[in-house]
């Protein structure tokens, strides 16, 4: 009586589970990592720049740094600056971000348009727009416009890239269902190609609005008296290092403050892609 | 409403994909469309819908479409089209938005063909959360939706596991019976062909002709797995079929 063993196979080896080498390849959320990082590296920071293992002249002690924060924001200095940067922040990024899609979408959808802009496009986008900017001052004067202009036109290229890249990728079996069906053609754009596109455009905005971030530095290099970009320039030329940090540390809260709400309407458009 | 297709030939890029395609389209009928891969099949459903032009030849309507019909032809794609961001419900609303139908009138069609391809309870559901089968029928609940005279079909089930496409295809056959419609059946399974076609045209391999045209006598009602007649011409049409796609393969390998 035997088993059923085929033949010349050894019998009563070990039996082991079969190793597993799938999962990974997907990022979780994993809370509170993020912060722990900063955490991390400010607590090493400090530490060395205490044992003077780092020099005063590399970097700033982060706690001297917290301090001269605490002053700017309880002397009410903070809002002085950070309200005129986040006004030119959104009324620049707007401007760029919604020419940028419009241009994008039309890109997208006709082929003259296509044949016309990208080049174009692809002319600008490698211009540091900084070197622009006595351009800007002529055109628009040295108030406010001119900072407009640049942060959106800084905005408005990679806009119209991630835009028109984004309408290429909508499923064409969805358009082609659109007709099939006899919608109108401003149907198959408005239900169709934008909803398809949003994805692509919505991750294409963290890029274009961090740009927008550095450009505000940029434009706040010429003739303002207020704002973060002012701000960290004069310490820079001081060399005061904390204040200078401090400038950085709330460009960066900026960066992040944008970056989570984009991911905020990510969560609430998008909620779709489960 | 009948459908004509007189002398259709079509290309791509100079290589004759159709040649001279003449078929009927009766009012009520349900013609199925088998060949080899590549022969053409999706193309002149694609002609036959006017979503391309065909290089030579034409595409005719003969009578006008019933009272009531919102899109004369319409599709239902193999892998069933539906927008990702809209529920079941949103899905068919799509399709009568754009001809005013909105509110009330609306959701009275859409309960009506939910609950015509069992879906009432899904109306809410993204299109995500459903199997495949599900989808297939969101997509079929969409085109009698718009009280199609002309339905057209490529492949609808093949993107299905077998158990599935044989519940559909009941489902299908319990649609017709109810409320007969018209319908060019794309499929490669020559035993959905045979269940659901009232005649069955066989291409010919690449470049497409029309090889024979099979009429089966058997009402639908009646037909059912194991009947020796369907099998019998499912068998002759399989014996057609072969050596075409033995050919065509072949061709394919010497490319
Ligand atoms: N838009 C197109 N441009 C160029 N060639 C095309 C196009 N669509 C189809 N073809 C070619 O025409 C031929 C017929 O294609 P079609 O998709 O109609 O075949 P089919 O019978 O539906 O094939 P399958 O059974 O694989 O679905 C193929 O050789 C295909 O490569
Ligand atoms: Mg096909």
């Amino acid at each position: 009586m035997s088993d059923a063993t085929l033949p010349g196979e050894p019998r009563a080896t070990a039996a082991r589970p079969v190793p597993f080498r799938g999962g990974g390849f997907r990022p979780e959320a994993k809370r509170g990592v993020g912060l722990m990082v900063f955490v991390v590296l400010l607590l090493v920071i400090e530490w060395g720049t205490r044992a003077g293992w780092i020099g005063n002249l590399t970097l700033p002690r982060p706690s001297d740094v917290g301090a001269t924060l605490w002053d700017l924001a309880a002397s009410g200095r903070l809002w002085e600056h950070l309200g005129p940067s986040l006004s030119r922040l959104a009324v620049g990024s707007l401007l760029g971000v919604t020419t940028g899609i419009a241009v994008g979408v039309a890109i997208g959808l006709f082929s003259y348009a296509r044949a016309g802009l990208v080049p174009l496009v692809a002319a600008i986008f490698p211009i540091p727009k900084i070197a622009l900017l006595p351009l800007f001052v002529i055109w628009f004067g040295i108030d406010e416009p001119s900072k407009y202009a640049l942060i959106a036109l800084g905005t408005f290229t990679p806009t119209v890239t991630s835009t028109y890249g984004a309408v290429d990728n909508v499923d064409r079996t969805l358009i082609r269902m659109g007709q099939s069906f006899g919608l109108s053609w401003w149907s198959i754009v408005s239900k169709i190609v934008l909803p398809g596109a949003l994805p692509g455009i919505l991750s294409g905005l963290r890029v274009s609005l961090a740009i927008g971030i550095i450009l505000l530095v940029a434009a706040e290099m010429l003739g303002a008296e207020y704002g973060i970009g002012a701000y960290v320039l004069q310490a820079g030329a001081l060399y005061d290092l904390e204040r200078l940090f401090a400038g950085v540390v709330i460009l960066s809260v900026i960066g992040v403050l944008v970056s989570w709400l984009i991911g905020l309407a990510e969560k609430r458009l998008l909620r779709w892609r489960g | 409403m009948n459908l004509t297709l007189d002398q259709i030939t079509h290309r791509y890029s100079g290589m004759p994909v159709l040649q001279e395609i003449s078929l009927e389209i009766p009012a009520g009928e349900i013609l199925c469309i088998v060949g080899p891969s590549g022969c053409g099949k999706s193309t002149l459903l694609r002609l036959i819908g006017g979503l391309e032009k065909p290089d030579e030849g034409q595409v005719l309507q003969l009578g006008t479409p019933p009272e009531g019909c919102l899109n004369p032809l319409t599709y239902v794609f193999q892998d069933f089209a539906l927008l990702p961001w809209r529920t079941v419900g949103g899905n068919i609303s799509l399709v009568l938005e754009d001809h005013g139908i909105k509110g009330r009138a609306a959701d009275a069609i859409i309960d009506d063909v939910l609950a015509r391809t069992k879906l009432s309870d899904f109306r809410k559901a993204l299109p995500r959360q459903l199997s495949g089968g599900m989808k297939q029928r969101v997509a079929i609940a969409r085109a009698l939706a718009v009280n199609p005279a002309v339905m057209l079909l490529d492949e609808p089930l093949s993107a299905l596991d077998a158990q599935t496409r044989e519940l559909l295809m009941d489902d299908l056959l319990a649609l017709w019976t109810r409320a007969p419609f018209t319908a060019v059946y794309v499929t490669h399974n020559l035993n959905e062909a045979v269940r659901l076609g009232h005649r069955i045209a066989v291409l010919s391999r690449r470049p497409g002709r029309v090889r024979e045209v099979v009429e089966i006598d058997i009402p639908l009602a009646e037909r059912h797995a194991g009947l020796a007649r369907l099998d019998e011409v499912q068998a002759h049409l399989w014996g057609l079929m072969r050596d075409e796609a033995m050919a065509a393969d072949q061709e394919l390998l010497d490319v």
